[in-house]
């Protein structure tokens, strides 16, 4: 029994954190945040240089072949570093694929994903909150292949070239982005780091994949985990940049880190995060070894820790005082990221109702 | 990461049921009138196959087995299932014998390890004063070396079970010259000698547990001292550490959860169970993340242990994590109970004793008390901060490390 992370995850983590602390240090995430469209196509190289695009992809088509908790480690990381870009639509698009496509697609699709050489997204939202496989309403005709009609807050749309759409009856099928029948709308994202899209699918040709209805519920259930995980890295990141700020702000005469009402604040931001980290493994690990209890604790973690998440980077931003409410200090990074973790794939309640559900209660 | 325990701890398991298969219930037991001394015959038969006491060398009759916590999980889960006596309870065995273990002088070992965790003879802690709460270091209670005893006069206060004690372990200031931390020793006394006054006090709860003991010239001899003269404070220190382990464990939070589920189902709410209300359920389903997190933070401790490792600051968490949890529990739950939230309990063990719903109400005050002993929420707050995020320490306490003067003496 051991519940804990084995060496090769931790030298996984440290090399993603050295990375990203190289290329992409946090006033150059703060540059890409208020760029034009969010993507720094250098950083994407860098990061799939270290194969860190087909991480769960099968090694048959060029991936490594590892597990959804190495691949929820890695998105820890990334939230952390506020990393701007299009990881996570990616990795669920080569999950959909992975999971719900045949031979013949994965072929076509896998190799170019897991290199990083093309970029994936997944186009699951219409609105309203309607974000899970069984909402979905958007129906593809002539067999599936062809798709007339609407989707929301699609990650990275713009600069994605694989989309996997979600259809009524749960089921996926796959877009190319140069089938030029699609028009996308870039969305006031809030959290620019990871920007969203309305995309328009005007008549586009369309891939159903053969196992998709199977696979869209798996598909969200990783997506719930590496929010979960995103939001893990985002919160402690808070709390860490606020016991600097405490150990560097002088007033009175001294550090305020000195004044027990700071420390007892953020203290109870450690308290509310850290014990969760386990929260996040577990949903994890039990999405390829525990197949009863993996949607249920894919749902209890993204609930439980985006909802911490949100609080503590709320609390960061009380801790920072004025620099915290501007744009230019770093900390509105990490709150934003706080909010798209929460909101992304249905709110904390939503997936509340649902653990209880799959609880049996 | 992987949940399975390997085949050696599964033959471990096998062994360990065997074990108890053929020996608990006894199987000569006869009318089961003394049971006190039928746990304490399974007792050293346990400890002879190595499965209690195990961190206890084998000349103070402990088991002495390697520290493995797989094992010890699997011991404890068994002797659950079988309803068999584990280790003796208690602030003897848990915190007085890992102190003795470490500090303590051969003598000491010798005479007082295998009766404590024998459960043959009982402690009680003398820690707290009436002005020695958080800022425990500033005990009053005075011991004068006169001759070859100590003589010692002052009051204890929160003294759990004084009254069932046969001895206490007790802080002492010996050095009043001495700065505030360096003038404290850490004394032994019999509590049944002239001079001993317990006094049980009431609590919030109606119960009876804790006690203030008077100490009035209470007398014992001069090397029952752990540790030298003016040490007593490190001392403490690793009885203290033993403590905040102690509670901190998820088992408790687990049966709460496990009882407020069952609450929940079993109480009506606008003609359907409270757990069909979508409010309740909401909670509910707040709580379990807490208490699911708190469960797998266990895990990982248990499994850094398992490798000599240390977990970082999720360990100084665990008690404040644990109080957290449970009182959002208990409030819960005294929302489910309703009108019945009027009521004082039936005397009552919060913890043992049956799942009757006015259970709940003694529970909601006894969960207070977590967060006031063995250090309160809001000093576990500060040691958080100060230890493990790296924040200054409090400069008022830093302050008053500092030597006493004589007119504070004369104050005091």
């Amino acid at each position: 029994m051991n519940f804990d992370l084995c060496e090769e995850q931790e030298m996984l983590q440290s090399t993603v954190r050295q990375f990203a602390a190289t290329e992409c240090p946090l006033p150059r995430a703060r540059e890409i945040f208020d760029a034009k469209d969010g993507h720094d196509p250098e950083l994407w190289r860098g990061l799939c240089d270290l194969g860190l695009g087909g991480i769960q992809i099968e090694e048959a088509y060029g991936g490594a072949g590892l597990e959804l908790l190495d691949l929820a480690l890695v998105g820890e990381v990334l939230g952390e570093s506020a990393f701007p870009g299009p990881f996570f639509g990616h990795a669920l698009a080569a999950l959909a694929i992975g999971l719900g496509g045949s031979e013949e697609q994965k072929r076509r699709w896998l190799p170019d994903l897991a290199s990083g050489s093309a970029i994936g997204t997944i186009a699951f939202a219409e609105g309203d909150q309607m974000w899970q496989p069984e909402q979905w309403g958007l129906e593809a005709s002539e067999g599936g292949t062809r798709i007339e009609g609407h989707k929301c807050f699609v990650p990275h749309a713009g600069t994605a070239d694989i989309v996997v759409v979600g259809l009524a009856g749960g089921g996926m099928s796959v877009v190319e982005r140069d089938c030029a029948a699609l028009d996308i709308k870039e969305s006031a994202a809030l959290d620019r780091t990871r920007r969203v899209a309305e995309v328009e699918f005007t008549g586009a040709p369309a891939h159903p994949l053969p196992e998709g209805v199977a696979a869209s519920g798996r598909v969200r259930d990783a997506g719930l985990v590496l929010l979960a995980a995103d939001a893990m890295g985002a919160a402690w990141r808070c709390v860490e940049l606020s016991v600097e700020y405490a150990n560097r702000r002088e007033q009175f005469g001294t550090t305020i880190g000195h004044f027990q009402a700071l420390k007892h604040q953020l203290a109870d931001m450690a308290i509310e995060v850290e014990p969760a980290r386990g929260l996040y493994w577990y949903a994890a690990h039990a999405f390829d070894h525990v197949p009863d209890e993996s949607a249920r604790f894919a749902a209890m973690a993204k609930a439980h820790l985006t909802d911490r998440a949100m609080q503590v980077a709320r609390d960061a931003v009380e801790a920072h005082g004025g620099i915290g409410f501007t744009w230019e200090g770093d900390l509105h990074l990490y709150f934003k990221r706080a909010m798209f973790d929460r909101a992304f794939l249905g709110s904390p309640e939503f997936h509340r109702a649902r653990a209880a559900e799959l609880g049996g209660w | 990461m992987d949940l399975r325990y390997d085949d050696d701890h599964e033959r471990f398991r096998t062994e360990v049921q065997t074990f108890l298969s053929a020996h608990w219930p006894p199987p000569d037991r006869g009318d089961d009138t003394d049971r006190k001394a039928q746990e304490r015959a399974f007792r050293l038969k346990a400890i002879e196959a190595g499965y209690l006491a195990r961190s206890i060398p084998r000349r103070y009759g402990g088991s002495e087995q390697p520290a493995d916590v797989l094992e010890a999980a699997i011991i404890r889960e068994e002797f659950a299932k079988a309803w068999a006596p584990g280790d003796v309870a208690g602030l003897g065995p848990s915190l007085l014998v890992p102190t003795l273990l470490e500090k303590g002088a051969e003598w000491q070992k010798q005479r007082f390890v295998q009766p404590t965790i024998m459960g043959d003879i009982m402690w009680c802690q003398g820690y707290s004063e009436p002005n020695a709460g958080s800022d425990l270091a500033n005990v009053q209670t005075r011991a004068r070396l006169m001759g070859d005893e100590w003589v010692i006069n002052g009051q204890k206060i929160w003294t759990s079970v004084a009254w069932l004690a046969d001895y206490m372990f007790c802080l002492c200031r010996t050095e009043p010259e001495a700065s505030k931390h360096a003038g404290i020793s850490y004394l032994l006394i019999d509590m049944k000698q002239p001079g001993v006054d317990v006094r049980r006090l009431k609590a919030i709860n109606g119960a009876s547990h804790f006690c203030e003991v008077f100490l009035d010239d209470v007398r014992t001899p001069a090397d029952w001292i752990v540790g030298e003269r003016g040490q007593g404070w490190d001392v403490s220190r690793a009885t203290l550490k033993h403590e905040r382990n102690m509670i901190g464990g998820a088992t408790q939070t687990l049966t709460y959860w496990d009882r407020l589920m069952r609450l929940a189902e079993r109480t009506q709410k606008d003609g359907r169970r409270a757990l069909d209300d979508p409010r309740v359920r909401d909670r509910l389903a707040v709580i379990e993340g807490y208490v699911r997190a708190q469960e797998f933070s266990a895990y990982r401790q248990l499994s850094k242990a398992a490798k000599g490792e240390k977990a970082g600051i999720v360990q100084s968490m665990n008690k404040i994590n644990g109080t957290n949890t449970g009182h959002l529990i208990v409030k819960l739950a005294l929302d489910l109970l309703g009108d019945e939230g009027l009521l004082e309990p039936e005397a009552f063990d919060p913890v043992t004793s049956p799942d009757v719903n006015t259970a709940w109400v003694a529970r909601y005050m006894q969960t207070l008390g977590a967060a006031i002993a063995g250090g309160t929420s809001n000093i576990q707050r500060s040691v958080i901060a100060e230890r493990g995020l790296g924040l200054p320490r409090d400069r008022e306490r830093d302050q008053s490390r500092q030597a006493r003067r004589p007119s504070q003496e004369r104050r005091s």
